[in-house]
């Protein structure tokens, strides 16, 4: 269990800096993030792309504002759990919040950030007749935690993209048979991934289906077969299967946050801007995640969020006890 | 100023017939959000995420060519057509008059 003073959810650009102003106040952080690391998009989409609109960067690579924002956070000792989603958030009384994750981690706060920008990064799904039937453990998952499992076993994995490609290079050793449908006639991946998958298909260690989109899947209990039609010949097959795994990219979505009883405007969530805090007290939401009037999805906007944020938030905390603003010019960054 | 008109399929096969200008330097993707199409465009424009696919229905061929990286992306997808483009990658000019498209990206 943690215990804390903010629970910051997503460790974008936004709910970073919201680390140092929280630290301003001596309120103490901890983020969650269903990435593997810090930075959000940034990290994720592209780090290695320049933005020209952080006030006094005139270019700044994405990747190179993450590591400052983290360097910025440190004197605060921020601490962070990642590669989890939180699924359920509770309000116990004033100023306690509880927050469960996917993998069961409780996150105990006073007061709940919600940064997550634009949600969760879900695996894309094709769109194929009875695919949600299969889930959860009975064949059909949308990404792959843990090859061994699929050992001796039969697999189907469609997609073209580099996932898709290096999967199957990783799985052929691996599975007792390994069929990769693509819809195109080529891959555009990387040119090594491409040529090794040619060559294991040559080698018969890879059945190479091109042209080929999935219509249908089947089976009693568990998932038995996958059906296909090649887009060229009309010709349809059946393969018989133990798993199919669809790598069709990530795609965001707002996920678990929709069942809060926030309040909810298409797929962002609604605040006050007097200090950006939602619906519930207690629960602000600061970056690409809130909604109000006049919004810009702005990095520059979101900072500005977690500054007011954090000065409702101590007052949210401490109520009735008297604050004033201090500047940073004048008093520095005291580490605690 | 040359105003054009984009022609947008809804999803109940009826379309809408838009004006569009080519003097402001914005893509079709910024102009169908301005327009309040659910269109997510995670990446901003960047090509890197494919929330602003579309499948040019008419006026294919009239269109800038495509890169390996607007391709690449668009590998990705499970719903990938012969005309799927990323709109974030088309910058409004005046011979896409009166293209028509339909939204396949992954909405609000």
């Amino acid at each position: 269990m943690i215990t804390t003073d903010l629970a910051i959810i997503g460790a974008g650009p936004v709910g970073l800096f919201a680390i140092f102003e929280a630290g301003l106040l001596k309120m103490r952080c901890h983020l969650i993030d269903y990435l593997p690391q810090a930075g959000g998009q940034l990290s994720e989409i592209y780090p290695k792309k320049p933005i020209y609109d952080i006030p006094g960067y005139p270019t700044v690579l994405a990747q190179e504002l993450v590591d400052n924002l983290l360097k910025q956070a440190e004197p605060f000792h921020p601490t962070y759990t990642f590669g989890e989603r939180v699924e359920t958030l509770e309000k116990r009384g004033e100023a306690d919040f509880v927050l469960v994750t996917n993998m069961g981690t409780e996150v105990h706060a006073k007061v709940v950030v919600i940064a997550g920008g634009l949600g969760c990064f879900e695996p894309r799904k094709p769109e194929v007749e009875g695919l949600t039937r299969f889930e959860n453990g009975k064949g059909i998952n949308y990404m792959i935690l843990d090859p061994e499992k699929y050992r001796g076993q039969r697999m189907v994995i469609a997609g073209g993209g580099d996932s898709a490609l290096d999967w199957s290079i990783f799985l052929s050793d691996i599975c007792s048979e390994l069929t990769l449908v693509h819809r195109s006639e080529s891959f555009r991946g990387a040119p090594d991934s491409v040529n090794k998958v040619m060559k294991l298909a040559e080698e018969g260690r890879i059945k190479l289906l091109l042209n080929t989109n999935l219509t249908a899947v089947d089976g009693s209990e568990r998932l038995e077969s996958v059906s296909m039609i090649n887009a060229k010949t009309q010709e349809k097959t059946a393969i018989a299967t133990d798993h199919l795994i669809p790598l069709f990219g990530l795609s965001p979505k707002l996920g678990p946050i929709e069942k809060w009883n926030l309040n909810i405007d298409k797929n962002a969530i609604e605040v006050n801007t007097d200090d950006y805090s939602t619906n519930i007290p207690g629960v602000y939401a600061i970056g690409d995640i809130n909604t109000y009037k006049n919004k810009l999805k702005l990095i520059l906007c979101g900072f500005h969020e977690a500054a007011l944020m954090s000065h409702s938030a101590y007052k949210y905390m401490n109520p009735g006890v008297k604050y004033t603003m201090k500047y940073t010019t004048v008093n520095g960054v005291n580490e605690f | 100023m040359v105003d054009i008109k984009i022609n947008v399929q809804n999803s109940d096969n009826s379309v809408t017939t838009l004006e569009a200008p080519t003097d402001m330097g914005i893509s079709l993707m910024e102009f169908l959000k301005g327009n309040d199409y659910d269109i997510l465009a995670t990446c901003g424009g960047m090509a890197l995420c494919a929330t602003c696919h579309v499948s040019v229905l008419q006026g294919f061929d009239a269109l800038p060519p495509i890169t390996d990286d607007e391709y690449a992306m668009l590998d990705t997808l499970p719903n990938i057509t012969d005309t799927s483009r990323l709109a974030c990658q088309l910058k409004l000019h005046p011979e896409m008059d009166n293209i028509t498209v339909k939204i396949m990206g992954d909405g609000n």
